[in-house]
């Protein structure tokens, strides 16, 4: 009987694991196979050259892997840091405002990420919005606030927002109000409550949180071409150029598996660390 | 210590916006004792317990511990605990850390954390190799215990229960209760016991102090609360009893000799059921009531019949189960008891 089900269950799986082999994993084969295809040669039957990976190195393609990386952990922790008070508050001490906070936050995905970043750039722009006022009212300007990293990062937070808010007030919502009052009863102060129990308690929500920011925020492009301007080339922008200018598509693979390497590893990580078991709600 | 209670309330109240949970409260509580606090739900005891830790700030009155008032202290900061009707176990420590976990907040280093750890399975009653155990691999006792242990390991000086023992099964229960009886007298601390469970408070406590509609109705040791009444509240919390109310007269009861003084204070008389007892023909009683038998219930050793009076009211009595041929159902007689069985509760 159970082997019976269970033939039946990898029965109906099947489709979906067709579907998902072929729109998740091909792609990323395909790209695999024209890392190592020699340059200039639109074939993909041919012996593995591995010139392009040399070329991420020599040509110093590693440091907008870093950059990339450096501002989503940047936008990842600061997202974490500004999320924890207001996600516990939806969780736990909004009522009915936290729905209000919920269509308020999730309005904003309904306009293109480009749209809301061109609103950011006219505010923050030299003659813009805020340089401009001050120029108005002081009579003396400045050069504005965008092309720099600082402002990058501001924008993968203000683009991001929403994915690091509702998990964590998911995570949140986990962790029993008796546990945090028997702590309390027991001797714990506000920082050891948050230390000792509503931090591991609500790690599923923070791990589902961090990881789904770290990793949009590593493959984002807009933010740095819009707000930062020329000040850093994060590495989706030099995939960009690789597989368009450059006409590069051995480089521009490459770049995209070294991206996709890095990123996966940190996700498959801390997958296996969240408890997403219990995060739907099968435990406890 | 001496005189100075371990715990003392001075006209302690709570309100909610318009609604008063806890009117002005008096209690003391003495060192070493086991006091069980009684109510119907709603009666604002869990109010009153959340009070005494420290989860919930008092609209007005004190709180003195050993003579030192606590009632502007955080629970986090005040020498007392307790023990949640969830028990509220952190479900991702194993037993030890969560026994642990009041030590670990003072720093106590890890090798006398472990020690005191198992010392307290020992006390317990949990074998060593429950230390390692996950919180979701015990069963509810287990649970209770590992509650219990953690809560000792604070130290504290009073231990508060907001009926923890509710969730379990009758079975469990009884066994629980017995060992948490032992558990107080082997420690010596002060219990204080939350419960809606009259009988889980006789087993287990020194004094109850009964709870109604945010008062205390009545506190003193159980006996005296069972022999002597204070309302009849309290009288019919109590258990089975028959009330009659004498301010109007003594109605369906004829008193003679001893059982006249009653007549003259106004009051409710209480008669517990057990306390009646079927009169001969010729015999006479102090107190005596002709009735007419509507049912009757095994209980075992005894046999329990629902009586109607000649005023229609209905009354309990309790017979032993002597002879195979006591009064059935239909049967008329005549019951009686002695005015020293009885007790005149004079609020009425």
């Amino acid at each position: 009987m159970k082997g019976r089900e269970h033939r039946l269950g990898m029965l109906y799986a099947l489709p979906v694991a067709g579907f998902l082999a072929l729109s998740f994993l091909a792609p990323i084969l395909l790209v695999a196979a024209f890392s190592i295809m020699p340059q200039k040669v639109f074939t993909i039957f041919h012996m593995p050259d591995f010139s392009a990976y040399g070329e991420f190195l020599a040509q110093g393609y590693w440091r907008s892997v870093a950059w990339s990386l450096a501002m989503a952990f940047a936008a990842t922790a600061i997202l974490f840091v500004i999320c924890w008070p207001l996600a516990f508050a939806m969780a736990k001490v909004f009522r009915g405002f936290t729905l209000v906070l919920t269509i308020g936050v999730v309005m904003t995905l309904f306009v293109s990420e480009n749209i809301r970043l061109f609103g950011w750039v006219l505010t923050l722009m030299k003659g813009g919005l805020i340089e401009g006022h001050i120029r108005h009212w002081t009579g003396t300007g400045f050069d504005g606030l965008l092309y720099n990293v600082p402002v990058i990062v501001f924008g993968l937070v203000y683009v991001y927002l929403p994915f690091m808010l509702f998990p964590l007030a998911q995570g949140i919502a986990m962790v029993p109000d008796d546990a945090r009052q028997a702590a309390f009863d027991l001797g714990a102060s506000r920082w050891q409550i948050l230390r000792e129990i509503e931090l591991p308690l609500a790690a599923p929500g923070i791990m589902v949180g961090c990881l789904l920011c770290f990793v949009l925020s590593a493959g984002a492009i807009a933010e740095s071409k819009l707000l930062g301007g020329q000040a850093v080339i994060v590495i989706a922008d030099e995939v960009e150029t690789a597989f368009t200018y450059g006409q590069n598509w051995p480089l521009g693979a490459a770049l995209a598996m070294v991206l996709i390497a890095i990123v996966g590893a940190i996700a498959i990580w801390g997958i296996s660390k969240a408890d997403l078991d219990a995060m739907i709600g099968r435990r406890r | 210590m001496g005189d100075i209670p371990i715990l003392q309330l001075n006209g302690l109240t709570k309100s909610f916006d318009d609604f008063t949970a806890l009117h002005p409260m008096d209690l003391k509580v003495r060192d070493g004792e086991f006091l069980a606090i009684v109510g119907p739900s709603g009666c604002g005891k869990t109010t009153l317990i959340r009070l005494l830790v420290g989860m919930e700030d008092p609209s007005g009155g004190s709180i003195w511990l050993r003579g030192e008032r606590i009632d502007e202290i955080p629970a986090n900061k005040r020498p007392t605990c307790m023990v949640f009707q969830s028990l509220a176990l952190f479900p991702h420590r194993s037993v030890g850390q969560n026994i642990e976990f009041p030590l670990k907040l003072r720093k106590t280093p890890p090798a006398a954390r472990k020690e005191r750890a198992l010392e307290l399975l020992a006390l317990l009653r949990l074998p060593e190799e429950y230390y390692h155990k996950r919180i979701d691999q015990c069963s509810g006792g287990e649970r209770q215990r590992v509650a219990l242990a953690r809560a000792l390991a604070f130290d504290p000086e009073i231990l508060f229960f907001d009926e923890p023992l509710s969730a379990l099964d009758y079975r469990l229960r009884k066994t629980l209760e017995k060992e948490l009886r032992d558990l107080h007298q082997r420690t010596g601390k002060t219990f204080v016991y939350i419960t809606h469970s009259l009988e889980e408070a006789m087993v287990m406590s020194d004094r109850i102090a009964i709870m109604r509609a945010g008062r205390f109705e009545q506190i003193a040791p159980a006996a005296e609360i069972y022999a002597r009444p204070t309302s009849s509240f309290v009288a019919e919390f109590m258990g089975e009893v028959n009330l009659f109310d004498l301010r109007d007269g003594s109605g369906d009861l004829l008193l003679t000799g001893a059982g006249n003084e009653f007549a003259t204070r106004p009051g409710t008389l209480m008669i517990r059921p057990e306390s009646l007892r079927i009169l001969g023909p010729d015999e006479n009683a102090e107190i005596s009531m002709s009735a007419q038998v509507s049912a009757e219930y095994m209980l075992g050793s005894r046999m329990q019949y629902a009586l109607s009076l000649p005023s229609g009211k209905a009354i309990t009595a309790e017979l032993l189960r002597e002879n195979a041929d006591g009064p059935k159902p239909g049967d008329s007689l005549r019951l009686g008891c002695a005015a020293s069985a009885c007790h005149l509760i004079p609020e009425g």
